[in-house]
Parts: structure tokens; C-alpha cells; sequence
């Protein structure tokens, strides 16, 4: 059949072991990144003239929003192609995006509350953004929470696989409502449809942190879904082979 | 028998002139195997179910037959190998295989809160059809009483008196029909299911206890445990 | 075994059959939209606390509220829109977990997945039952509670509209979390969990429906967009909510 290279893809052993391969290059590429992209954006851009130096945070805070929004399509796009193709692989790696995606939610959003206490002079604001960001966290919970709330694997693959899709058609709606609701927020720091406002020396290691942070993403997650594809197959020969068990498997 | 079987499926309404005894109506696993939970229950399974015949699936408690009928009727599509019906196989057959099915679980699909005529009018029965079909199975005089209030035997009569009405489609899989009868309604059931195979049906059943129905087949899922190299198959790549 | 007999058994069991001919073959297993409509609703009637439970909770915990944040009339009517649409909410929320459990507990749900035929009508029956017996009775009662609250005469009508309209969305949305969770044991919060977030553009437009009102605008607009909300819910809803069924029925 045609459609064999992509179940092949699709085979977790498969990706297991190529990945042992990119994984040094990734981990080496986002770490070389993001050190460069700290040391320039905390120690070389210059300095805001309204928010002085607090406003370096946007170097976490917007690279992991960034991520945190892009994870979540990560991990429904995955479920998706295990619903649809009923492949094993992308099943695990939507499960291990949930919590990766969750966690940077929560840097977006704890980073956010650390800039928002020099910048508006209070941790919290409902603020559009920041509500959307909640939003977002507590869909990442649902998703994890879901999945693990089955005895059954395979179960809970499918069913926070389809939540994660019915997450995603609601998050365009969630913000925009929230947007209607409360326009109290900051013009967009960065947008892609019109010329950035801010200034290119406090662009470009922006740039070089968002960039930094896809790398570290595709990393982690990969190590992740290493690992969990370790703990699913721990029956099968080839783990039991690679991680050295003794007792050979048996009917 | 089984000749006599054919013969008046022929001249039977219900089934149509495809029914020829190997490759017409007919339910089929080759090489099947079936896994829950990561563990494969049984591999290898074989067994053809032709037109006009009854097959009973035997095994013991967690061997792997409600996961059998669950796979065979498409509720979950967790195998390996082939089924097929009327020579097509899964999952593209199954729609037409589930238009043809009349199944009956474990949970007898019957409404608690709905009298047993509201129940076999769910089912699509007219009233006189589902009337005499409670009078078969022993329910004179409980057709407007609500589930609810009758005991397990006689919620599982409920389910089984879709058995009784007429039109009744092509394919019965039945999980543990006999259980919670008593000897008179296990009679009566066999006897519905004889006429089922006469008209050129099939029935394929579990059960604990002998079924006393012709042509019988019987298998059991303990000759069918997995062997190392449906391990392998199963997690070769 | 005697032919003699089971021929005679045939006769008797079999002779309305064989009286129908044609109609053997129009045997109906599928219950229609109108069937399964009217069952529905039958049984909805026969289950009363189904109905009047969520009621009373509506209704005592909206008079707690006065209690918890004090009887001033100001502050109440302020915070009536809110109050009611947040309960209305939860009373949605909490009804929701039995959608669709009898039918999976007594089979009834296999039963219908077994049909060729798609499961979105079934949902759309069932889902159309619990809209009627919570959510329209919810509407009917709020210029009561609204009274209670001290809510303006002027939000009314809007709270009344925006209730039928936006409790309507929340059955469909809480269908699919329904359906997600119908095989686990327990599902209570995390049904919650899971569905909230996908509430908040019902809830955001509810309340800024009555709010417009209050302030003297026109609120037309936001009736729209529950409306259009209410229109992509149900096209896609009653979709998800049967992929989701028959994801639990495979558990």
C-alpha cells in the first residue's frame, strides 16, 4: 500500500529511534538561541523610555504566549490526525503537548502578572488578553484532565483529542468575545499584518527568544513524547530490549 | 436439515435470492484478533457463519467474548485481521451489515423509564406486532407497566421480545440470551431461533449454558490464545 | 429434534409476520426524529426532579447571593445580569451530566449508534428535551429572580430573550462534554472543568445583552451574535457530541 510510509511514520518505535538523532541538534540549537537572545535582550537592547528596564519580561512573556497558543493547535492538530488516521504516534504526542503547552500558559500568564504590577501598578487585570490567556489555561486543564481521567488508554486519547478539536473552534470565538468584552489592554506589541511599533533594536532579540522558544518546544516535546512512548510500550520487545530487561517477553 | 433450511429461506420474503449457502448472507472472521487495554485476548480466531445457521461463542469469563461481539458489530475497531460480511470486508461493510443487524448486549438496550410497549414502539414496532411479541415471551398483562418496576428477568424479556417481531432483520448477535430465563422461556427463545434459521437467518449468541438449536456451530476463544508471534505481529514494526 | 415442532412453534410465534408480507422488509428499527423527540420528552416528564431540580438550585442559590454580598439595592442590580446568567450556568452545567447516562447505562445509546444512520438527530432530540426543561423554565422564572435583584424593568425583556436564546447554545455545548464523559464513573467536576471555558462567549454576550439594556442601548446586536452562536452550535455541536458517543461507547 502507498499509505505504508505514513503509518510507518506513524509508528512510535519508528520515531523513537530516529529521534534519538535529532535530538542533540534541536536541544543544542534552542539552548544556543535562547542564550543568545537572553544575553541580548537583557543585557544589549536598550533601555524603554516609559517602562524602563520591566519591560524585558517581554522577552519570556511573549515568546511563551506565543507558544502557548501555538501549542494548543499543536496538540489538536495531532489529535486530529489520530482521530482521523488512527495513528498511535500523534496520539502520544498530543498528550505530551497538554502539559508543555499548560506550563507555558502559566509562564504567559505569571510573567505577565509580574510586568502588570510595575506597568499598571497591580499583578492582576481582567484585562482581554490576560483573560484569554485564563481561558486558554483552563481548556489545557480540561484536555489533560480528560485524558487521564480514563482507565482505558485508547479512550482517553480519543476523547481529549476530540476536546482539544472543540477547543480549538472555540478559541477564536473565546477571543474575540473576550476582546468585545474588555478592550483595556496594550495595542498589540507584535503583529504580523501591520509594521511593528517597536523598535528594531528591541526587535531582533525578540525575535531571536520566539525563535529560541520553537526550538525549545519541538525539544521538549520530543523528549517528552520519548518518554511516554517508553511507558506505553513497556510490554514490547524492543523497549524491553533497549532498556535492558532481562526476562524476555513471552505469550 | 441445513438443505431444508436453505429451501424455505428461498421462498421466504425476508431474504432474497443472493442467499446461496457459502458466500450469500453471511458473517465471516478470518485471523481475527482482538485486544483490550493492551493486551491481546485472543488471535487467530477463524469462523464463517453462513446463512440459515447459529454459531455460540464460548470462553470463559474474560476470555474475550463481549469484546468479540463488540468488534464484530463495529463499536470498537481495536483488531487485526479480516471481517467480512457477505464477502465485504470492514469497516466498509458495516454499515450494510449494521442495516441487516439486530443485536441485543449485555445492557439489553431497554428504556427504564418506558413501558415494555413503549419500549418495542422505540424499536419501531406497530402495536398488535409488539403486543403478540410480549404475549410471547410471557409479559400478558405488563405491556403498559413501566420498566422500572419489573425485575431483571423480566427487562431482559423486553429485549428479547424484539426477537418475536415479525421482519425481524437478517443477522441476531446475542450476548447471553438464555441468562435470567426460565426453562420454558429458554424453550420458547430456541424455538424463535430455529424459525430465525429456517427463514435463513443467522444467530450468533454467547452463552453459559447447551442451546438447542440446529445447525450449530461452537467456538471456543480458550483454542485461540495468543501465540508469541501474534505479539510480535502485533508490535513488530 | 422434531422440524414437526419448530414448524408448529413457527406458526404460532411467526403468523402476524407472514400475515404483513411486504412489510417485513419496512421493518423499522429506526426511531424517527419525532419519535425520538416525543420519547424524549415522555421521559422527561416522567423524571419530574429532573426538571424541578435544577429549578429550585437556581433559585436558592440566587437567594443566597443578596446574603453573601449584602442587601444594598444599588450594588444588586448592578450585579443582577451577572448573578442570573452565571446560575443559570451552573443549573445548565449541573443537568447536563445526565443526558446521556441512562440511555448509555441501559444500552438504548449502542442501540441507536448501531444504526446506519448518523447519531446527530438523536443528540439534536435529546439536547432539544433538556433545552425545553431547563433552559426555557430557567428564562420563564428569571424576571422573577430579576425582580428579586432589584434588576432594572428595562432588562427584563433582553434577560428573558438572551436566556432562551444563550441556554439553548449551552445544551449544545454541554452535549459534547455530556457525551465525552458519559463512560466514566464520576464526572461531575470534571464535566465542569471541560466544559466552562467553552461557555464564556454564551455567558460574555448573555450578560452584555441585559447590560445594554440596562444602559439604555439598543441590544439588538448582541441577541444577534447569541443567536449566531446558537446557530453554529447546533450545526456542529450535535456532530461533536457523536463522535464523543461513540468514543465512550468503545470504552
Amino acid at each position: 500500500m502507498s499509505w505504508q510510509w505514513f503509518h510507518r511514520l506513524g509508528s512510535p518505535r519508528w520515531f523513537y529511534q530516529k529521534s534519538s538523532a535529532w535530538l542533540p541538534w534541536l536541544g543544542g540549537a534552542a539552548l544556543s538561541l535562547l542564550s543568545v537572545g537572553v544575553v541580548w535582550g537583557l543585557g544589549f537592547a536598550p533601555e524603554d523610555f516609559k517602562q524602563g528596564n520591566s519591560y524585558r519580561i517581554i522577552y519570556i512573556h511573549v515568546p511563551a504566549a506565543f507558544l502557548a497558543l501555538a501549542g494548543y493547535y499543536i496538540m489538536a492538530i495531532s489529535g486530529a490526525i489520530g482521530l482521523i488516521w488512527k495513528m498511535k504516534l500523534s496520539f502520544v504526542v498530543m498528550r505530551a503537548a497538554a502539559p508543555i503547552g499548560a506550563a507555558l500558559t502559566f509562564i504567559a500568564l505569571f510573567t505577565g502578572a509580574v510586568w502588570g504590577k510595575p506597568t499598571w501598578g497591580t499583578y492582576w487585570v481582567w484585562d482581554a488578553r490576560i483573560t484569554s490567556m485564563l481561558i486558554l489555561f483552563f481548556l489545557y486543564l480540561g484536555v489533560m484532565a480528560l485524558s487521564g481521567a480514563f482507565s482505558r488508554e485508547q479512550s482517553g486519547d480519543k476523547a481529549s483529542a476530540l476536546l482539544a478539536l472543540v477547543g480549538t473552534v472555540n478559541i477564536p470565538i473565546i477571543y474575540k468575545s473576550v476582546d468585545w468584552w474588555f478592550t483595556l489592554h496594550q495595542p498589540a506589541t507584535l503583529k504580523l499584518t501591520e509594521a511593528s511599533t517597536i523598535d528594531p533594536s528591541m526587535f531582533y532579540p525578540l525575535i531571536t527568544m520566539i525563535a529560541g522558544f520553537y526550538l525549545f518546544y519541538a525539544w521538549v516535546l520530543t523528549l517528552h513524547t520519548r518518554t511516554m512512548i517508553l511507558q506505553r510500550e513497556g510490554r514490547t520487545q524492543w523497549v524491553r530490549e533497549l532498556v535492558g530487561a532481562s526476562a524476555p517477553a513471552k505469550a | 436439515m441445513s438443505s431444508s433450511a436453505y429451501k424455505s429461506s428461498a421462498t421466504s420474503p425476508a431474504s432474497s435470492a443472493q442467499n446461496s449457502p457459502v458466500d450469500g448472507c453471511s458473517l465471516r472472521a478470518r485471523d481475527l484478533s482482538c485486544e483490550r487495554d493492551g493486551r491481546v485476548l485472543f488471535a487467530g480466531l477463524d469462523f464463517l457463519l453462513p446463512a440459515g445457521s447459529a454459531l455460540q461463542v464460548e470462553g470463559a469469563n474474560g476470555a474475550g467474548k463481549s469484546t468479540l461481539i463488540r468488534t464484530l458489530i463495529g463499536s470498537t475497531s481495536d483488531y487485526h485481521g479480516d471481517i467480512l460480511w457477505r464477502g465485504k470486508a470492514f469497516p466498509g461493510a458495516l454499515s450494510v451489515m449494521r442495516s441487516e443487524l439486530l443485536y441485543i448486549g449485555h445492557n439489553a438496550g431497554v428504556r427504564r423509564g418506558l413501558s415494555p410497549m413503549e419500549n418495542l414502539a422505540w424499536y419501531g414496532a406497530a402495536a398488535e406486532d409488539a403486543m403478540a411479541a410480549l404475549d410471547a415471551v410471557g409479559l400478558y398483562g405488563f405491556e403498559e407497566t413501566l420498566c422500572q418496576q419489573l425485575s431483571a428477568g423480566q427487562n431482559r424479556r423486553v429485549a428479547l421480545a424484539r426477537l418475536y417481531l415479525p421482519g425481524a432483520p437478517q443477522l441476531w448477535i446475542l450476548d447471553e440470551p438464555l441468562a435470567a430465563l426460565d426453562v420454558a422461556g429458554v424453550e420458547s427463545l430456541e424455538s424463535c431461533m430455529r424459525g430465525h434459521l429456517q427463514r435463513g437467518g443467522s444467530v450468533l449468541l454467547t452463552s453459559h449454558q447447551p442451546v438447542n438449536i440446529q445447525p450449530l456451530a461452537k467456538v471456543n476463544l480458550a483454542d485461540f490464545q495468543p501465540q508469541e508471534s501474534h505479539l510480535e505481529a502485533e508490535y513488530g514494526f | 429434534m422434531g422440524s414437526e415442532a419448530v414448524e408448529v412453534s413457527l406458526s404460532k410465534k411467526a403468523q402476524p409476520g407472514k400475515a404483513r408480507g411486504v412489510a417485513l422488509a419496512a421493518y423499522a428499527r429506526v426511531p424517527g426524529f419525532y419519535t425520538l423527540f416525543r420519547t424524549e420528552l415522555v421521559l422527561a416528564a416522567r423524571r419530574r426532579s429532573d426538571i424541578v431540580n435544577p429549578l429550585l438550585f437556581f433559585v436558592t442559590v440566587l437567594a443566597m447571593m443578596p446574603l453573601g454580598i449584602g442587601p444594598e439595592p444599588e450594588m444588586l442590580s448592578r450585579m443582577a445580569p451577572g448573578l442570573i446568567w452565571v446560575m443559570a450556568l451552573l443549573a445548565t452545567l449541573l443537568s447536563q451530566e445526565s443526558l446521556f447516562r441512562g440511555d448509555y447505562e441501559d444500552g438504548s445509546l449502542e442501540q441507536l449508534a448501531l444504526q446506519p444512520q448518523p447519531l446527530y438527530f438523536p443528540v439534536l432530540a435529546k439536547v432539544l428535551v433538556h433545552w425545553l426543561v431547563t433552559g426555557v423554565p430557567l428564562a420563564l422564572l428569571s424576571p422573577l429572580l430579576g425582580m428579586m435583584l432589584n434588576l432594572g424593568a428595562e432588562g427584563y425583556w433582553p434577560l428573558f430573550v438572551s436566556l432562551v436564546l444563550g441556554t439553548a447554545s449551552l445544551s449544545l455545548i454541554g452535549a459534547v462534554g455530556a457525551a465525552l464523559t458519559v463512560a466514566l464513573r464520576r464526572p461531575g467536576l470534571l464535566l465542569a472543568l471541560i466544559i466552562m471555558p467553552l461557555y464564556v462567549p454564551v455567558l460574555i454576550f448573555g450578560t452584555g445583552t441585559v447590560q445594554a439594556a440596562l444602559d439604555g442601548y439598543s441590544f439588538g446586536p448582541q441577541l444577534a451574535v447569541l443567536g449566531a452562536i446558537l446557530a453554529v452550535a447546533a450545526a456542529l455541536a450535535p456532530l461533536a457530541s457523536a463522535g464523543a458517543i461513540r468514543i465512550s461507547l468503545e470504552n
